[in-house]
């Protein structure tokens, strides 16, 4: 089993495409993600992102085009490797209703090998508890938490080998105020260590402070890749240049 | 297997068997479902001719194999509504590893539903084993047979993922398949029960078979598990 989180610098998308039949997913995507930074996915429904996401997740081949990490093409990389540097925290919660939630953190340090013996293991989980605020519910069965706290627990889970590539599928779905900003203080600390983390969020009141770049998809295509500086970006903006992007008045979209 | 495959193959099996003990729906129903098949089997003969040991063996391999397969049916839907399965499918894990855990849970939960079928068979049905050697050759086809079954299973029910109708599809998926395993397993079974020298003989033909069966099943499923669970 591995032993340790993969640390990834940079992961290259070049030329994706993705077809479903008839139907184009993805059309001719390419974006480079870097080490240390927050890339938000914006789009409409349907407008190809968790399709992107899936892809980075690598859980959907593209039909053409190269996925790189680091440089090195990822059909040619060693597929376990490679996992062990992904978490996707998905629209379920990827986790065991029957099993508490120390035991389902417990599990999945396990199976991603995060520490050298069981008290290494256990003191992650204890302080990844502490971090999502699940202390007092650690060794109730996960079936009988609230909505919120499910999320919270996926997104230990996520976390919980120290991920180089981090992807969050709309995070903040479910969560109440104090666990939307324990979420963008997580993202924070996640990207203050080295990850990179990509986001698909309708929410952009909590994710814009966080981003470095907001990517815009529209019908499968990369419409517009925005940089900003280091807690610049804000909420009218991202709006801005979603609506930019998506052809449509501010007003409907906010 | 090396000792790193063991390892994840072990923490898979316990995180099922843990996830089982807790949940105890599928060992309720499955058990269930199999006493309900020996007693409806067993009604037909009520006031008749006692029925023969060919109608046992037949009676015990369907009772295993239509119980087991609502026990797999679930075992596997259950990974699916909280979408764990694609969670161990991202996990830095061997592929055959999560086959290989998958197989050995299917076939815990068929053998604990054997363990109703048989004291059914040898109550209602008044089926005799025979000495010894008999149990030996019974619990060995037993043993045999339900896991050339749960190779089958734990192939397709995995690697069916998020497709329509996947309920409908594993049954008609995997009963053609494993055929030869329910044949063997029931034509080796009469052998036992009708306990002479020859039928004997004849049953450790039928464990051979199933022998090179299960051993067929097993490495085509390490062969076929990652390319049928891998990307979308």
């Amino acid at each position: 089993m591995p032993t340790e989180s993969r640390a990834v610098q940079q992961v290259v998308l070049r030329g994706i495409f993705k077809d479903y039949g008839e139907k184009r997913a993805l059309s001719d995507i390419s974006l480079t993600l870097e080490a240390g930074q927050v890339t938000a996915l914006l789009g409409e429904n349907g407008a190809g992102k968790s399709t992107l996401l899936g892809v980075l997740a690598l859980q959907i081949r593209p039909t053409r085009g190269k996925l790189l990490f680091d440089g090195q093409d990822v059909s040619e990389l060693d597929g376990v490797w490679l996992r062990q540097s992904l978490s996707l925290l998905s629209h379920e919660p990827r986790c065991y209703a029957d099993l508490s939630a120390r035991e389902n953190l417990l599990f999945f340090a396990k199976l991603y090998g995060v520490g050298s013996d069981e008290q290494a293991r256990s003191e992650r989980v204890a302080e990844l508890l502490a971090q999502v605020g699940l202390q007092s519910a650690a060794d109730r069965p996960s079936r009988t938490f609230s909505r919120g706290m499910v999320q919270r627990l996926a997104l230990a889970r996520a976390l919980v080998h120290r991920p180089g590539l981090l992807l969050l599928d709309e995070p903040y779905t479910g969560l109440d105020q104090e666990g939307v900003q324990l979420l963008s203080s997580l993202i924070a600390d996640e990207r203050a260590r080295g990850a990179i983390v990509v986001v698909i969020s309708h929410d952009f009141e909590p994710l814009a402070p966080l981003l470095d770049v907001a990517a815009v998809l529209r019908r499968g295509r990369l419409e517009k890749t925005q940089r900003y500086s280091s807690g610049e970006c804000s909420r009218e903006q991202l709006l801005k240049l979603y609506s930019r992007a998506a052809e449509r008045p501010l007003a409907r979209i906010a | 297997m090396s000792g790193s495959l063991l390892r994840q193959v072990g923490l898979l099996l316990w995180k099922d068997v843990r996830v089982e003990w807790r949940a105890r729906e599928l060992i309720y129903a499955t058990m269930l479902f199999s006493a309900i098949v020996v007693l409806l089997f067993s009604f037909s003969f009520l006031g008749g001719a006692p029925p023969t040991v060919e109608v046992m063996s037949g009676v015990l391999w369907v009772a295993i194999s239509l119980s087991g397969m609502l026990g797999i049916s679930r075992s596997f839907e259950r990974e699916r509504e909280a979408d764990t399965l694609r969670a161990l499918l991202l996990a830095p894990i061997e592929r055959s590893a999560l086959y290989l855990a998958k197989l050995m849970s299917i076939t815990l939960l068929m053998l604990l539903t054997s363990s109703v079928v048989v004291p059914g068979l040898l109550l209602l049905f008044g089926m005799k084993v025979g000495p010894g050697t008999s149990w030996v050759l019974f619990l060995v086809l037993l043993g045999l047979g339900t896991l050339g079954f749960a190779a089958v299973a734990a192939l397709f029910g995995a690697s069916l993922g998020r497709a329509r109708v996947r309920e409908v599809l594993l049954p008609l998926l995997v009963y053609p398949l494993v055929v030869p395993a329910l044949l063997a397993g029931a034509r080796g079974t009469y052998g036992v029960l009708y306990g002479t020298t020859e039928s004997l003989v004849d049953a450790v033909r039928w464990i051979k078979f199933l022998l090179v069966f299960d051993s067929m099943a097993v490495i085509l499923g390490l062969w076929l598990f990652e390319p049928l669970c891998a990307q979308e």
